[in-house]
Formats: structure tokens, sequence, C-alpha cells
């Protein structure tokens, strides 16, 4: 016989990715899944960001895309509590994945947590891991028609950051171009053209993560 | 290779309707994709073959259908398909909008039906 079904098939992903999202809530934790394609610089702007933040906020990353330990070290040098998550080879982190991870990590005053997602602009759209806002990093070496190319991740993320415009000079990338792209995917999105090198354009970023730390405590 | 998880799941929601239906052998699967959530066809058989292989679900059919991606432009309202080559910017073949329209269908990917007995 047929039985009709009709169900979601990642819905036991987003069960857990509400579970996460409650228990965020009430923890009062900013979360932010960050999403980029290697080679964006994310460990640095990461590094940087704890680093310059570390006596405002207490934060804590979950990295799921670590290429070598030296990464991890980077981050943990900061003083941040860093964890990292065997993704198994798989392309994308999940919400039982970041659960397993929150159980082992003390989260108590924490203001912001950072899942560093795999470095991938394909699939971890579709997998919701509790976090407020996705966050996408780009560098300005990859090209201006990323967004064009991930229509689904530029539509989902609330923020942009393009990242290495010190390097603008020697690229053929058009921040307008980049821009105006996202935008129209999504007119929401919020855009932070940045070097995690230099500093440069990093007080914009940090402005934006003050105010939704603010709200996230209201 | 998000074809993993999604065969995970397929499998968890299938046992739970098959307890619910009291069936105990499955025969086929019918799973509906939209073109936006890039699920490769044969990727998920072979990551469903190599989750049931020894298992009494070894050897089920799984068929599935391709929902195209149909949006109404942002500009002008009118409902459209991107044709094959154009589904990032979606032109609209009315007024030449590109990007930023509703998105009316193509993110789907769900179960419809099992067949078991
Ligand atoms: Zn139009």
């Amino acid at each position: 016989m047929e039985i009709p079904v009709i169900r979601n098939i990642l819905e036991a992903n987003d069960r857990i990715s509400e579970q996460l999202r409650n228990m965020f809530r009430q923890m009062h934790i900013l979360t932010l899944n960050l999403m980029s394609s290697p080679g964006s610089g994310k460990t640095t702007l990461l590094e940087r960001t704890l680093t310059d933040l570390k006596e405002e906020f207490t934060m804590a990353v979950i990295e799921g895309d670590v290429m070598t330990s030296n990464d991890a070290k980077r981050v943990a040098a900061t003083g941040a509590q860093a964890l990292q998550i065997n993704t198994d080879g798989g392309c994308h982190l999940d919400s039982s994945m970041v659960l397993q991870a929150c159980n082992q990590m003390q989260l108590d005053d924490t203001d912001i947590l950072f899942v560093e997602n795999v470095g991938n602009l394909v699939c971890p759209a579709e997998f919701e891991v509790g976090e407020d806002y996705k966050v996408t990093i780009l560098s300005v070496t990859e090209g201006d028609d990323k967004p064009e190319k991930y229509p689904l991740m530029f539509a989902e993320s609330k923020v942009m950051i393009l990242n290495k415009i010190d390097l603008l000079p020697y690229v053929d990338f058009s921040l307008e171009r980049a821009t105006r792209f996202a935008s129209q995917l999504n007119k929401d999105i919020k855009v932070f053209p940045v070097s995690a090198r230099t500093g440069e354009g990093m007080d914009a970023w940090y402005e934006w993560l003050r105010q939704e730390v603010a709200t996230k405590k209201a | 290779m998000h074809e993993l998880s999604i065969a995970e799941g397929l499998l968890d929601i299938i046992k739970e309707e098959m307890a619910k239906n009291n069936v105990t052998k499955l025969l086929s699967i019918k799973i509906v994709h939209g073109q936006m959530a890039s699920v490769v066809p044969e990727a998920l058989d072979m990551a469903f073959k190599a989750l049931t292989v020894d298992t009494p679900m070894e050897g089920v059919r799984l068929e599935m259908e391709e929902i195209p991606t149909r949006v109404r432009c942002c500009q002008c309202k009118l409902e459209f398909s991107p044709v094959e080559d154009d589904i990032y910017l979606m032109t609209c073949p009315q007024c030449g909008a590109e990007l930023g329209h509703e998105i009316l269908s193509g993110k789907e990917l769900y179960i419809e039906s099992i067949e078991a007995e």
C-alpha cells in the first residue's frame, strides 16, 4: 500500500536547531553562524575580533572548519573558549554537532558564540544551527561574482564581510558590484568591507556586534 | 556531500512512519526536491544504499521528483521559471530585472509517500 508522508527531510535538524535557539535566547547569547569559502581569511578575522573585543565581551568559538590545528591554537591564544568539532569530512555542521559541542562547553556569561562552519558556500545554508544570524565572509581575492554564484547563501545572510580590502589595488574586484549583487539578493544585508590584517573597517563590524549584543540582552 | 545527512533524515522518518502504520516491508520511497535544494539524485541514492546495506531496507527504490524553480518578478510581478543557464541571476523575460525575485517554489525537500506492505 501507499502511505502518504509529506514530511520535511531535514526536520530533525530543524527541531534541534529550535532547541538551541531557545537555549541561547534564555542565556542571552548572540550566536553567529560564520560561513565562507576556503581562503577568505576567516580565522584571521575571528582572531582579531576576539583580541580587540576581549575586554568588552566574553566570547566562545565552536570550530567546525579548521584547516590545521594551528588555526585552533591561534583562536585559543586570544583567551576565548574554543572547541573543535570533527565533521567527519562532512561539508557542513549540523545542529546535533553544535548541541554536543555546547554540552561540553561552559557557556554561562558568554556574550557572543561564533560557530565557524566548514569552508564551503554551497550547502551550509540549508542547515540551521540555532543561530541568530548567518554571516558570510568573502575575500576580495575571490572575485566579486560570488553572491551571484551562491544566491541562497547570500539571501539568508544578515551580514556580508568583505575581507582583505588592503589588497584591492592589486585585484580585479569591485566592492560596488559585490555589494549591489548582495543587496539585490537580500535588501536588508549589512556589508562590512574590512582588512583583518591592517584593522581597516573593523570598527563598523564591532559596532554592529555591540548593538546586537545589547539587543540580545534587552 | 550533504546527501548523507539527507539520507539519515530520510531513514529516521521512514522508520517512524512504518511503525506508525504497522508495516514491515518497505518497497519504495517518493521524494520531492526543489531545484534550489541542490540535491544530486545519484549521490542521494548512493548514500541511501550505503546506509541500508545488509538491513531489511536494502534494495528499496528511491523515486525522486524535481520541482523546478518558480519565481515572481520583483519589478513587474510576472511569474516565470528561470532558464537553465540563468538560475543565478534569474533574468525576468518580460522586464529584464535580475535577482531579488520572490521564490514561489524550488526550495522543497520532503518525503511525499512510501510504498510498503
Ligand atoms: Zn519582470
